[in-house]
């Protein structure tokens, strides 16, 4: 049976027939095929409970990583809507697919020689010209990124401003799965990540300061000191250590200052 | 959606005993920290590695006597996906100098590094590159960066504090010491940490922590640096492959013992492979999935322990198994977002605990074995827990974020949390302005398999990165301590086994009488069981699909 004819089925059918303990069951529509499935799972539990066991498609399961991009559509509707599967709650008679996978250009290239700059960028990833700026880049984006934003960002050479936007891609995909200019999004996304913190932000000169100070053998001895101090002097120690406040500005600075 | 009818009425009592709150903290005044012996006395009394019937006796291997979890005694007593007399060996598929197993944060890290050494290098991962537990990680990653206020020292004596001063003292000095690298190298790959214009780093405290020195970005660091890790890998694809959906479920040896690669299993078209190398590297993180005791987890879907199987059956010991660790602020509303990590960044930034009635019951920067223990206690015999709506018999308690905004200022909620806001902006609820319903969630493996300071273990040519290995936390890691321990040890385990593989000949013949030994020790034993480990992946299917699969064969918990 078709989707659209099982969707006409709905209206007249009765409770299924599995008289399951659970009375708030709904229909769902797993790749076109009809599963009767709790309303308050979210689509990757409601896959298990229909008898799926994830191998692809499912990772943190928390909304981080990015496996478990789903499209769907809702009857009535003309509209495409997505979500990551672990954090979306199903809803009755939606019929969605999983895209666990879609390809997408990625450039190899030298983070320490790659310019944070436009050229660069559209020698890696020519593909970038070609947007059109259709917005269904943004509209398709399960964590409200403003990718064409950061895709024009990116082509007028602001590397740090396709950085700041582009920070909460999981790298799911679903971008590039919409785009008619056939671009890799978030691999762009990542390379003007990489090149702001690389290049375009100042390093951090206190860590280099310590390292420097660890490497000198500075902290040896009083760590060899700890290391073989008894039960007792080692508890005096951590009980009397000078506690930073959590208010404390950022220069601030201990009383004792031997081990520093 | 959003926050039950009843649920709002009670955040009005959270919302009545704020102000005041903010005014003490504000004024540096925070709730008593307990003792050392308090603390002892309050982790006896309520922490679940000290329930009854938890633990078991391992019968078998190098740490028989030893009682752990018992969900991993399980995996321990059972046999090997491989049988041994079945088992061609002439029949190789992949050959390659490093086999690194597990594609997560420490894995990755130790393919950079012993690529660097020469190496070519194969990652072999149960699920795609980079799921795992590194890439949920939110809070931070420690280390003594700012000499004007913080050494090697410090970090040393918190990270033994937190630990019950039971931690390996030279896997923690290691640790402290190679901390600042590791950020400097993570920098120089272009990791976005929060920074101030001059490019000093944002640092928080952690709970623990005598020094603010949480580097982060954003509630994503662990994500930041997962994915800086691997678009690094994608740059080196000359000597670094991956295979994916591809978890090892075996070590081989050669015939003097030294381990020279892995069978593998490939979860799509369910056939094995065999891994010849000259080191193999062991970094596929912890055991989250065996839900043990019960408990909801913040892991990613593969945490189910297999390395720990593994290099067990090659001899290598394992502990601090005995303890596992409950993140005190598993989300337990709503529903589907149940088990869900919150960072403890939360609570560095000033968040309160808070019972029903709206009152602190626990200072919010204890350890969190403490802590958790504490919100358990508060939720049983002082029985002063938030009833979970619809889930008869739970309860959690209030976790006051949008105190962070009234300390630190409008909009630093969204700003500082933009992960952890989005997803609670999905179920109608702004976290800047309403609390959080949380309780304890599994969350790590404090302990696992033993190891020295560069990786190297009991087993020639094995190595030992991230939580899979046990010791440098003792039984309770601190916060940030996880980021870092994948970074410094994964590090140094790739560059120990890059040096191997130089001085190592080709690998001759491959073995598994390990295994084999293995089945025998467990015969005489008298454990006769069908459980077999590795268990690849958790087991969530309806048991009345099950039922109506009647021609399917599980082999553990895998068609």
């Amino acid at each position: 049976m078709s989707t659209a004819e099982q969707l006409q089925d709905l209206s007249q059918e009765s409770a299924p027939l599995d008289l399951s303990e659970r009375t708030d069951l709904v229909p769902i529509f797993i790749m076109g095929k009809k599963y009767d499935v709790p309303s308050t799972l979210t689509i990757q539990k409601a896959l298990e409970y229909a008898g799926y066991q994830l191998i692809r498609g499912c990772g943190c399961r928390g909304g981080i990583c990015g496996a478990c991009a789903t499209v769907y559509r809702m009857p009535g509707s003309p509209r495409i809507f997505v979500g990551l599967a672990c954090q979306t709650l199903v809803q009755p008679s939606m019929y969605l697919t999983m895209v666990p996978f879609f390809p997408a250009n990625r450039a190899v290239y030298n983070i320490d020689e790659i310019q944070p700059d436009a050229m660069a960028l559209l020698k890696a990833y020519p593909e970038l010209a070609k947007c059109m700026g259709c917005n269904t880049c943004a509209k398709s984006c399960p964590m409200d990124i403003q990718v064409m934003e950061y895709i024009s960002a990116a082509l007028r050479g602001d590397v740090e401003r396709a950085a700041e936007l582009s920070m909460s891609c999981v790298m799911c995909g679903i971008c590039a799965s919409r785009c008619p200019a056939e671009l890799g999004q978030y691999n762009i996304a990542i390379l003007c990540r990489r090149l702001t913190a690389r290049h375009l932000r100042p390093k951090a000169q206190h860590v280099a300061e310590m390292v420097a100070r660890i490497e000198s053998g500075a902290y040896e001895e009083p760590l060899r000191k700890l290391i073989t101090a008894d039960l007792e002097t080692l508890r005096k120690l951590y009980v009397e250590r000078e506690m930073e406040p959590h208010t404390a500005p950022e220069m601030w600075q201990p009383q004792e200052k031997t081990y520093l | 959606m959003g926050y039950t009818q009843e649920l709002m009425q009670l955040i009005k009592r959270v919302e009545a005993t704020r102000p005041a709150r903010v005014a003490r903290k504000k004024a540096g005044q925070e709730f008593p920290a307990l003792s050392l012996d308090e603390r002892q006395a309050r982790l006896e009394k309520y922490h679940p590695d000290y329930r009854a019937g938890g633990l078991r006796e391992l019968k078998v291997g190098p740490s028989k006597g030893y009682a752990l979890a018992k969900e991993i005694a399980d995996l321990f007593e059972a046999r090997s996906r491989v049988d041994p007399d079945k088992i061609d060996l002439k029949e190789v598929h992949y050959e390659t100098d490093t086999l690194v197993i597990g594609g997560g944060g420490a894995g990755t890290a130790a393919a950079l590094m012993a690529q660097e050494q020469g190496a070519r290098v194969i990652i072999a991962t149960k699920l795609r590159h980079g799921d795992a537990n590194t890439m949920m990680a939110e809070g931070g990653i420690q280390a003594a960066s700012k000499g004007w206020k913080d050494s090697p020292y410090f970090h040393y004596l918190d990270v033994m504090g937190g630990g019950h001063f039971e931690n390996d003292p030279e896997l923690v000095k290691t640790m402290v010491c190679e901390a600042p690298k590791a950020i400097a190298w993570l920098e120089s790959l272009g990791c976005m940490f929060n920074k101030w214009p001059d490019g000093k780093l944002f640092t928080l405290h952690g709970a623990g922590t005598c020094r603010k020195r949480m580097h982060y970005a954003g509630d994503m660091t662990g994500a930041e640096i997962m994915r800086t890790l691997r678009d690094e890998c994608r740059n080196r694809l000359k000597d670094i492959g991956v295979l994916e959906f591809s978890p090892a479920v075996e070590l081989l040896l050669d015939d003097k013992g030294v381990c020279s690669g892995a069978v593998l299993y490939n979860l799509e078209t369910e056939e094995y492979f065999l891994v010849k190398a000259k080191a193999v590297v062991m970094a596929t993180g912890g055991s989250g999935r065996l839900h043990i005791q019960n408990f909801m987890t913040t892991n990613h879907y593969g945490a189910t322990g297999d390395g720990l199987v593994l290099g067990y059956r090659i001899g290598v010991g394992v502990r601090f198994l005995h303890a596992t660790q409950y993140h005190p602020t598993g989300a337990v509303f709503p529903e589907q977002a149940e088990g869900l990590l919150i960072t403890e960044k939360v609570r560095g930034a000033g968040a309160n605990l808070l019972n029903i009635d709206g009152d602190q019951f626990v200072f919010e920067r204890e350890p969190r074995d403490v802590e958790s223990a504490s919100i358990i206690r508060e939720c049983t015999d002082v029985a002063k827990g938030v009833p979970v709506p619809g889930q008869a018999g739970k309860f959690g308690v209030w976790l006051d974020s949008p105190m962070i905004d009234m300390l630190e200022g409008e909009g630093t909620v969204e700003r500082e949390f933009p992960a952890k806001h989005i997803l609670f902006k999905r179920y109608d609820i702004d976290i800047a302005r309403l609390p959080m319903l949380v309780y304890p969630t599994l969350h790590y493996q404090n302990g696992g398999l033993a190891y020295s300071p560069d990786g190297t273990t009991t087993a020639p040519g094995f190595y030992v990165a991230g939580e899979v290995g046990g010791g440098v936390h003792g039984a309770n890691r601190l916060m940030g301590n996880s980021l870092l321990d994948i970074t410094v040890f994964g590090r140094l385990a790739g560059i120990a086994a890059g040096q191997f593989v130089k001085g190592r000949g080709d690998v001759d013949r491959l073995s598994v009488e390990h295994v084999r030994r293995y089945h025998k020790e467990l015969e005489d034993a008298g454990i006769d069981t069908d459980r077999v480990s590795p268990m690849l992946l958790p087991d969530y299917m309806t048991p009345e699909v099950k039922k109506r699969q009647w021609t399917t064969q599980y082999v553990g918990t895998i068609r």
